[in-house]
């Protein structure tokens, strides 16, 4: 009977670990960042480069940091979706314009809307290297303290948006 | 005159010299200190190039951070350090032996361990099954007999 059972379980075992290795995505790089402070910067406004941002004006407040690039093919893909969240006041939305053209990322805007409350310019994606930015879009959930609590990797979708991000958002905003 | 003049032509690789070494990708130690560092680093965009061999734009960028990094003279810890701070122990080739990577480091052997046990445990087993018959003398003649028959024909 062992003889059986045990090259049975081998095989369980195995096709167990298989299974789920097809299920991750080894483009996900777990982010040693959440739960640490977002980092800070002092960067111009894409619209009024006479201005800038900083994430502390955002202490006390929830916020979402979206990575975007008007070259980056996967923004197109959220796009809409970040459009309808914006509409629907919930939380707001930031943008780090990641190296990118002034020029470009304002048609870019101008063309498909803007979501964003407003947007930093990174040119040269200094920023995004401090951020661990690796493949935009990238977006961070920050909480009320300035602290990272997600990060998701690629863009942002109806999926996940209604099944990790907006509930992390409301218990953020809870606390 | 003339003797001067060549004394200029011969100094003239001195005096060309001078303006070099301001681009930093010039600097062959630099350089150099920079490539074997990012050997050893991995590239988050195509996983499985290092960071010196990748030519994705986000490898560019992080080659130059390191160069300016070791410009303003900090060690390979400290540059590591920048970047496991911001991208994870996943930049490292080298895995560093914490709680969860325990099995990573230590897996290969204990399936090693597992698979000499049970090999001991089925010699030891068969060992028990197949026992040694002692032939009698008048059996191995026998044997001898039958064995040499056949190799005769």
């Amino acid at each position: 009977m062992m003889r059986f059972i045990l090259p049975l379980v081998i095989f369980l075992v195995l096709a167990g670990f298989l299974y789920v290795g097809l299920g991750l995505d080894p483009h996900e790089v777990p982010s040693p960042l959440i739960d640490k402070p977002a980092p800070a910067f002092n960067l111009p406004q894409l619209h009024n480069t006479a201005k800038n941002f900083t994430p502390e004006e955002m202490k006390g407040k929830v916020w979402l940091l979206n990575v975007w690039s008007s070259w980056c093919v996967s923004c197109k893909e959220e796009h809409p979706v970040l459009l309808s969240l914006s509409q629907q006041n919930i939380v707001p939305v930031y943008g780090l314009d990641y190296k990118d053209k002034k020029e470009d990322a304002e048609a870019w805007l101008r063309q498909a809307g803007d979501p964003y409350i407003l947007s930093a310019m990174d040119r040269d994606g200094r920023i995004g290297i401090d951020y661990g930015v690796y493949g935009v879009p990238e977006t961070y959930v920050i909480d009320k303290q300035g602290i990272i609590r997600y990060k998701q990797i690629g863009p942002v979708t109806n999926q996940n948006l209604n099944e990790k991000i907006l509930p992390m958002v409301a218990e953020l905003q809870r606390k | 005159m003339r003797k001067l003049l060549i004394l200029l032509f011969c100094l003239l690789p001195a005096f060309s010299y001078a303006g070099e070494a301001k681009d930093l990708a010039a600097n062959p130690v630099l350089e150099k200190r920079m490539i074997g560092l990012a050997e050893r680093l991995r590239c988050l965009v195509c996983q499985n190039e290092s960071l010196a061999s990748s030519h994705a734009e986000l490898a560019e960028d992080l080659r130059q951070e390191v160069r300016e990094m070791m410009l303003k003279g900090k060690s390979d810890q400290e540059i590591i350090d920048y970047l496991v701070a911001r991208y994870g122990d996943f930049v490292l080739y080298d895995p560093p032996m914490k709680s969860y990577t325990v099995l990573l480091w230590f897996g290969p052997f204990a399936m090693l361990l597992l698979g000499a046990g049970v090999l001991v445990l089925q010699v030891r087993k068969r060992r028990r099954t197949v026992q040694e018959v002692v032939l009698t003398p008048e059996a191995q003649q026998r044997a001898a007999s039958l064995l040499n028959e056949e190799g005769n024909k």
